[in-house]
């Protein structure tokens, strides 16, 4: 008889500290060995990891207030702007915003050294970071400008929220072109000089719950070196199925997750500012999620290898600018990950943005954390839409 | 005069040419060739010791025909503590200084191999290279 769990029973059995985990990576292996029943009826959890730049992340801070109080209308933080239009001392730090007087892509390729994402690294590293806010004045808010230092430490409440993290696949970038871009897949050279790719492969967790049955709102997760929690399904939440070109089912193509969790108890290594020369500055997230294994199905699933997973390639000098559909193929990540691929008989090396010895390092932190009883799983109170929802993106359209 | 030490870096459509003659017959310039290195792609770094009258004029022509030309710096570092092991300096290395190794993919750096061309400094999105003067 196939074997079934519940959340409850497996959160029972890592109380007692009887939970069976295997990394992502590690569950291959034991399938390969004793096959998928007798591997289900063993293995309660499976963890996964991922870490690579994540635009579409932020932070969400309460100051605390000022003696006289200010209504903050404009923030910045060591001088890169925060969205204040939420109240009097919040604020909204995007991982993308460039400092003020930025010269970006003046004297192209720009460097972007600083941005959103580098002010959340030094928050977490516990570094000083300046503050100015400027107000109009109220009869309750009478200051009107305020300059001083902060700490993580010093202000109320700091909450990552990231609204768009964990894409289930992604592009496999090359360019075309006979020039070199910058991209935010990294520098491409002319005539396919190279292909860079952003997923862990076989260790990314959306990849290895393809269906979304076990990863929804409330799922307990590592996130950025902390505990966070799966919030909803991410911006451009498209978990539709990549196809090869001739129409076979292959895998997950564009799930997301929103994330949230405290940024307070996340660790310096695991928020890491990061530069895109001529394109512009992110924060590269840690993130891992356990998917638990409720049956022999979602076991069958979560431990796909690389040579079974593909990504889309694409090509970024004009394909992706100017929005024309279609890709050139796929290839698996375990070709990828070899450092070459063929694309119309021309080897092309091959590089990743998104790290894979960190993002093992992820799955087993997770692992460990679950073994030692430190970890609950958070049963979803909600699943996220599956690929029968059947989402597609919406153009922006201009009138 | 000390020669000075530089670093050229050359894309495919360069490779062909003979440059070193050029340097060497229409401006007279004495050349070492300290460390050569050409990719599968036919990008090319080139460490040159360069001495003569008519350097600037070298430097110039060297330039007009695409090739960038920088001062060799002292040696590039990792900042280990930085390094992300993402791998996104690996196929702009000339030299595979900066690898992969297999399994594990953990980036390496082979500091004998570095010929301090400074491109990993360029597209390392965690600035995790650094130059030692």
């Amino acid at each position: 008889m196939s074997i079934e769990r519940t959340y409850a029973e497996i959160n029972s059995r890592i109380k007692a500290g009887k939970a069976v985990v295997l990394t992502a990576e590690e569950v291959i292996e034991r399938v390969r060995e004793k096959g998928l029943s007798q591997t289900a009826r063993e293995v309660d959890v499976v963890t996964t990891g991922t870490f690579g730049p994540m635009c579409s992340s932020g932070a969400f801070l309460n100051f605390g207030h000022s003696n006289p109080r200010i209504r903050i209308s404009k923030v910045w933080l060591n001088n890169v702007p925060a969205y204040a239009g939420i109240a009097a001392a919040d604020a909204y730090i995007g991982a993308t915003e460039l400092p003020e007087g930025d010269p970006c892509n003046t004297d192209y390729p720009g460097e972007f050294r600083y941005g959103g994402g580098h002010v959340i690294e030094d928050l977490v590293a516990r570094k000083t970071v300046h503050l100015k806010a400027t107000s109009y004045g109220t009869d309750c808010y009478p200051r009107r400008e305020i300059e001083t230092d902060i700490t993580l430490d010093e202000i109320n409440e700091a909450i990552l929220f990231n609204p768009r993290n964990g894409y289930q696949n992604y592009n496999c970038a090359i360019n075309l072109s006979g020039r070199t871009i910058h991209t935010y897949m990294g520098t491409l050279k002319p005539q396919m000089g190279n292909a860079h790719y952003s997923t862990s492969g076989q260790l990314s967790p959306l990849l290895k719950d393809p269906y979304f049955r076990t990863i929804g709102i409330g799922t307990r997760i590592f996130l950025g070196g902390g505990i966070g929690y799966v919030a909803w399904n991410g911006t451009q939440h498209f978990p539709g199925r990549l196809k090869d070109e001739n129409g076979n089912d292959l895998n997950g193509a564009g799930g997301t997750l929103a994330v949230l969790g405290d940024l307070k108890q996340m660790k310096t290594g695991w928020l890491v500012g990061a530069s895109f020369r001529g394109y512009g500055s992110t924060l590269t997230v840690g993130l891992g999620i356990p998917i638990p294994i409720l049956n022999e199905e979602i076991l069958a699933l979560a431990a796909k290898t690389d040579d079974e997973l593909y990504a889309p390639i694409v090509d970024y000098s004009d394909n992706y600018p100017n929005s024309k559909p279609g890709n050139l193929g796929v290839v698996s990540y375990a070709e990828l990950k070899s450092g070459k691929i063929r694309i119309n008989d021309k080897e092309i090396p091959t590089a990743p943005l998104s790290s894979y010895y960190k993002a093992r390092e992820i799955a087993g932190t997770l692992k460990q954390w679950i073994e030692k009883g430190e970890f609950l799983l958070g049963e979803p109170s909600q699943l996220l839409p599956g690929p029968q929802a059947g989402l597609s993106g919406k153009t922006l359209s201009s009138k | 005069m000390a020669p000075e030490r530089i670093v050229l870096r050359y894309s495919n459509d360069t490779a062909d040419k003979p440059i070193i003659y050029k340097l060497v017959k229409d401006y007279d310039l004495i050349v070492n060739i300290l460390k050569a290195s050409i990719n599968p792609h036919k990008e090319g770094t080139l460490v040159l010791e360069l001495i003569g009258e008519r350097y600037a004029e070298g430097i110039d022509y060297l330039r007009s025909q695409g090739i960038s030309v920088h001062p060799l710096a002292q040696e590039v570092v990792r900042n280990n503590d930085k390094c992300t092991h993402c791998g996104a300096c690996i196929v702009h290395c000339p030299t595979k200084a900066l690898y992969v190794e297999r399994p594990s993919m953990e980036v390496k750096f082979n500091e004998d191999e570095c010929v301090v061309c400074l491109s990993c400094l360029k597209v390392c999105p965690v600035k995790a290279m650094e130059v030692r003067l």
